[in-house]
Parts: structure tokens; C-alpha cells; sequence
């Protein structure tokens, strides 16, 4: 039997690269100074539609919500072997939390046919682990978290390893499913040569649209307009065409997202200044060691 | 478009309660084969300050089979009440029994503030609540407190919110959310971030038993097997602890991190690039991705001191730094710095120690 997979992904900022440099005197982070990544645990996500696709035929389809730019790790995901990708960009997404996200994924969700749908667990910038539940909720299907291994599949039914922190549990459960999945699932694969060669073009109606402007300084508006078609159809018909969804494509209540969607607010954002404490140099001699472990005992730090 | 699984889908639970001003605080009390968890007892400390400042009851919701002994512990802990769902199917954690339970308990009583331990449990439940309930949640907070907010966009104050405090990017910043009025305000905690209460065995509570209602369609999962893996050191409860870094070089020279750990009764632990270069297994990691701690000592031997490393052992009570680097940002948080190699140095600290012993 084939499985429908949805995986969804995000585009991060490549949050252990941050240094100093990338932080504003607010102690607010500037994104646009971190390299933006395809989440690693969104990629063990892929990789397990991916192997359940190898073993058992089906259909993938990879969603992702974000700027534009986001465009790229839907590519990666079609070098790797997805069938179909899903741009969700609309100014009007902005600011939202976890809350509203997995109200706009779980309209997006609903346009398609799924039996599994797959999440990374968490994204690195923000580690919440909260979209993969909330998205099963609105999809109102089972949810099985912290997936370490596929166990089985086997018609309407899925057997996963879950890891629970102290151990792990094997869980049993019927079609349809969420799945979130953990970085130690799986080795994700490599984009592959082949799959690259077809796929560099895929592009979304944003980047070309912006390509033939570029393309065609002196055309009018007109003529871009009529190029854009153009272009857009070809790729289409060579399958290479993003498909780009906006909040109405989705039949997005906007009430439930961006900022009005969001409950959560941010009050205030510190950096991490950690203060100096009173310090004391300690020489690396047997003196300057004596001295501070005797403190230590003194103070009954050290019994 | 149609899907073909559309007919065996469950009931979806889906409610919004108003902002109820005088709500009562909540703890999640997260048990598992009738052993509460160390995390919302740890909450509960945290809980109490809140309920106290907003002038409010504390209340801890057990859900379970046959846990009605561990009420006791939950009020000497600090709840004034437990609302106790005892029920054969809740025996074993399940997403979708726990969250109806809790819908319904949540609608019911509308608490104003609902908070779970940032466990696997807990992580997995929580967002499935919020999801039905609409409400706002914080995943991971390191601290809580109650706090007024002005408005940008109107001025408006609102008064007594619960702030919401956590890490994110990596650790890099500290953010404060909040939620206005998408109630109730709920927050996962870290694990290891607030001390265990002692536990007052004159303190009383009213235990609430409370009807459970659930069927099959609640239990989507079949849990086949069941492995716990017990964790090979337990920092949490180290007084003294003695941390190696990548500095320290390889996994024969971390030999030294367990020696000084041994002489001081200490439990060995370390950062996750000395577990990630194979010197120490997992289990012993502190700061983000680890265990946070907060022992009596923190020897911290040949690490740099990596803002998510801080993230898990800046608020131990001493910190000695050694490390050849004078630049290394764990010099920031020590009280003691020692400058040099450590491959002299703690061999003389292990040497002045025992030469002390008695």
C-alpha cells in the first residue's frame, strides 16, 4: 500500500552561528546576519516520508511557511527526492506564534490528501516542540511525538519508537497520523546529483516574477506580465513550478492568524549579559590552590 | 477535496474560556505508574509565589489510576486543592485521554494560569490543550513571575500578567512573553530550573474527586512496549559537580575530570562538545540540550563557557574556572579563575584535596 506523506519545514536562522556581531544594542537578534538553514530535525522529518516512500511507494509533499527565500529548502527537499513543494507566503502571516502557524498549516493540510503527516519535533530558533501537537489538534487525527524509529507499516496501521526521554515506548496507532521525529531518527541523505540536475530550476511565481524583471529592465509592465505567463507555464509543464499559496488560497480565517491569531505576546527581550559576580584570580600554584580549596572547606562548599 | 480518512476521525474538543480574573493557579502533576514527577514538584515552589501574589488558590491536577496517595505529597508540596481525575484508562499517559480530561477540568474551573513540567509528557500535552483551547503557551520557560504590561498600541496597562521568562536562539537572548487576554496563560517549565520544595507535612489541602468521562475513541494509541533506560548519573541532585569541556582533549584525558569528581564525592559531567567528541556519555551533559543544575560547586575544567553551556550551571552557588584561555567567557561566571593547564592544575587540586582529607 502507498502512503500519502505531508512533511512540513521550516527555514531557520542558523542559530549556533550567533557571535555578538549579529545582535542589535536592543538585544533583539538580526536575522538577515545568520545563514538561513533547511531545520535539522525538519530534514529527519523528509528522511522518514523519504524511506517510507523507498519501501513502499507513495506521494510527498513538502509545505513550508515563510519569506519567499524560503523557496530554497523546498528545493533541497526535491533534490532529495519530494514530489511536490508548497510555498505558504503572505505578508499578513507575520508575527505569528505557534498558535496561529499551526492554524494556517493545518488549512493548507486540509487542501491535501494525507495518510501521514510528518514534523520535525523542533525548530532551533525558537525549540518550542509546539506546532506538530497544535497542527494535529486542528486536524483533529493522533499525534505520536519524539519518533525515534518507523517500527512498522502496515495497512491503516503504524507502530513507531518513541523516545520519552528516560527510555523509549513503541506506540501502535491507525491512519491518519502526525508524526514529530528527533534527530536521532535517522541519518538524513544527501541531495542527489541527478534530482539536483532536474530540479535547480524549480522556482515559485515570486522568483520569477522577479528573474524577468531582472531579465527585462526596458520591457512595461505589460510585457513582463505576458513573459511571467509564459515563463510560469513551462515550468509547469516540466513539473518544475512551486506552487505559492497565500492566506486566501488556504481559506485562511484572518482573524486566527498573524498578530490578531496570536495570544502570545513578547513584553520585553534581554540579551544574556551574564554579570560579573565577585571574582577572585586564582594562581595555578600549590599556594594559590591551598588557599582556595581551604576557603572552600571553610565555607562548607566542600565537606 | 475529499480524504479518505475524514469518517474515523474523533470528536475534537474546542473551547475558549474568558480571561477569568480570579481564577486559581494550576499545576499539571505529572505522574507516571503512581511516581510523581521531580518537575512539577519543582514547579510547585514557583506556583505558590504566583497564587500568593495574585492572591489566589494553588491547585495541582492529578489525573491517573489509583494516584490518590500521591495528593498528600502535592498539598505538603504547597497546592491548596487537588482536583483528582482517577480513572482505569488514564493508568497509562496518552495524548488524547490526559488532554480531554484536562479540557474539561480547564472548563470547568477556568484557572487562570495552567502550567505542565517541559517533560516529554508535558510537551506533548501541553500545545494539544492550547491548540483546543485557543489560549496562548510558552514552551520552556527558565522563570515566572506576575507583572504589569503597557500596551504600544493603546497604552492600556494590563495588570498582574503572568511573565512568562525563556531562553531562545540557542540561549542567545532572553525573552519575556506574555498572553493579554487568550486565557488560560500556560507554560511549559524546564526541568532542574527551580528548587524542589522540602515538603511541610503539617500543610492541608481539600482533594476535589472529580467525574472523568471517557471511552475508547480517547485511547487513539496502543502502547505495545515500554523501556526505561535509567540515567547513568543523577546531576541533578550533585551537590558538587566537576565538568569537562572539549579543552580537556580526549577521553583518556577526561580521566582527570572524574578523578577530582571522585576525591570530592562529586558527580563528573560535561559540555555537549566533550559528549559530542565521544569523552562522556549523554547522560552526564549540562546546559541547554543537557541537565541544568544548580550544586553547591561547579569545577569547570577546560570549558569556554558557550552561552548555552551557562544556559544550564550559571546559577550553581560556586564556580571555579580552569582554562588556559583568558579570553574564555566562563571566566565571566566564576568566582574563582585560575588561569593556566589544566593537566597541572587539577592534579594539584586532587593532590591538596586528599592531603586534606582527614
Amino acid at each position: 500500500m502507498a502512503y500519502k506523506c505531508v512533511v512540513l519545514i521550516k527555514q531557520v536562522p542558523d542559530t549556533k552561528r550567533i557571535t555578538g556581531d549579529v545582535m542589535n544594542d536592543d538585544g533583539t537578534v538580526k536575522r538577515s546576519a545568520l545563514p538561513a538553514i533547511f531545520n535539522p530535525e525538519d530534514l529527519n522529518a523528509l528522511e522518514t516520508a523519504l524511506e517510507i516512500k523507498d519501501r513502499f511507494g507513495g506521494h510527498i509533499t513538502v509545505i513550508t511557511m515563510g519569506l519567499p527565500a524560503a523557496a530554497a529548502i523546498l528545493r533541497e527537499s526535491l533534490y532529495r527526492g519530494a514530489d511536490d513543494a508548497i510555498l505558504i507566503t503572505d505578508r499578513r502571516c507575520a508575527a505569528s506564534d505557534t498558535l496561529a502557524t499551526s492554524y494556517i498549516l493545518s488549512r493548507a493540510v486540509k487542501k491535501l490528501d494525507y495518510d501521514i503527516v510528518l514534523c520535525g519535533r523542533q525548530a532551533i530558533d525558537g525549540d518550542t516542540a509546539q506546532v506538530g501537537p497544535q497542527l494535529a489538534e486542528k486536524l483533529g487525527i493522533t499525534q505520536i511525538t519524539y519518533v525515534e524509529q518507523l517500527i512498522e507499516l502496515s495497512g491503516n496501521r503504524i507502530t513507531a519508537q518513541r523516545n520519552i526521554g528516560n527510555g523509549w515506548q513503541q506506540v501502535k496507532a491507525e491512519l491518519p497520523v502526525l508524526l514529530t521525529v528527533i534527530g536521532e531518527a535517522n541519518e538524513p541523505r544527501v541531495a542527489a546529483a541527478k534530482k539536483m540536475m532536474k530540479y535547480k530550476k524549480a522556482s515559485t511565481p515570486i522568483e520569477i516574477s522577479e528573474k524577468i524583471k531582472a531579465e527585462n529592465p526596458k520591457a512595461d509592465a505589460a510585457e513582463i506580465a505576458e513573459l511571467i505567463k509564459l515563463r510560469s507555464k513551462s515550468l509547469e509543464e516540466k513539473g518544475l513550478l512551486i506552487k505559492q499559496w497565500s492566506l486566501d488560497h488556504v481559506e485562511a480565517d484572518l482573524s486566527w492568524c498573524g498578530m490578531s491569531g496570536s495570544p502570545t505576546k513578547v513584553h520585553r527581550i534581554q540579551s544574556v549579559v551574564l554579570a560579573a559576580k565577585e571574582s577572585k584570580d586564582v594562581e595555578p600554584t600549590p599556594d594559590g590552590i591551598a588557599d582556595m580549596i581551604h576557603e572552600l572547606i571553610e565555607e562548607k562548599t566542600i565537606a | 477535496m475529499s480524504n479518505r480518512w475524514h469518517d474515523i476521525r474523533y470528536t475534537r474538543y474546542e473551547f475558549m474560556i474568558d480571561a477569568n480574573r480570579k481564577g486559581e493557579v494550576w499545576v499539571f502533576a505529572e505522574q507516571h505508574g503512581g511516581r510523581l514527577e521531580d518537575t512539577p514538584l519543582e514547579l510547585m515552589s514557583k506556583a505558590r509565589k504566583l497564587a500568593d501574589t495574585l492572591g489566589v488558590k494553588l491547585a495541582a491536577a492529578l489525573l491517573g489510576d489509583k494516584v490518590k496517595p500521591l495528593a498528600k505529597k502535592l498539598v505538603q508540596c504547597g497546592a491548596d486543592k487537588v482536583y483528582l481525575a482517577d480513572h482505569p484508562l488514564l493508568g497509562q499517559y496518552q495524548t488524547n485521554s490526559y488532554a480531554k480530561v484536562m479540557y474539561d477540568l480547564i472548563h470547568k474551573h477556568e484557572p487562570q494560569i495552567v502550567l505542565y513540567g517541559a517533560t516529554v509528557a508535558g510537551r506533548d500535552l501541553a500545545p494539544r490543550i492550547a491548540s483546543a483551547a485557543k489560549a496562548g503557551l510558552t514552551a520552556d520557560c527558565t522563570d515566572l513571575q506576575i507583572g504589569d504590561h503597557t500596551a504600544a498600541k493603546d497604552n492600556k496597562v494590563h495588570k498582574n500578567l503572568l511573565f512568562q521568562i525563556r531562553p531562545a536562539f540557542g540561549g542567545n537572548i532572553v525573552a519575556t512573553i506574555i498572553n493579554l487576554d487568550r486565557w488560560p496563560q500556560m507554560a511549559t517549565v524546564r526541568e532542574g530550573v527551580m528548587p524542589m520544595p522540602q515538603g511541610d507535612t503539617s500543610r492541608k489541602g481539600r482533594i476535589i474527586e472529580e467525574a472523568v468521562e471517557l471511552s475508547l475513541e480517547h485511547l487513539p494509541l496502543e502502547i505495545l512496549d515500554e523501556h526505561k533506560r535509567p540515567k547513568k548519573v543523577d546531576l541533578k541532585a550533585a551537590r558538587i559537580i566537576v565538568a569537562g569541556g572539549a579543552g580537556v582533549g580526549s577521553k583518556d584525558n577526561f580521566r582527570l575530570v572524574w578523578d577530582l569528581a571522585n576525591c570530592l564525592g562529586g558527580a563528573p559531567a560535561a559540555t555537549r562538545a566533550a559528549v559530542d567528541l565521544g569523552f562522556i556519555d549523554h547522560d552526564h551533559q549540562v546546559g541547554q540540550t543537557g541537565t541544568t543544575v544548580r550544586p553547591s560547586l561547579y569545577i569547570a575544567v577546560g570549558i569556554s563557557g558557550a552561552i548555552q553551556h551557562q544556559a544550564g550551571m550559571a546559577q550553581s552557588q560556586k564556580i571555579v574556572a580552569i582554562n588556559n584561555d583568558p579570553d574564555a567567557p566562563i571566566f565571566q561566571v566564576a568566582h574563582y579563575k585560575i588561569l593556566g593547564d589544566l593537566n597541572e592544575i587539577v592534579p594539584l587540586m586532587i593532590k591538596t584535596i586528599k592531603g586534606k582529607a582527614p
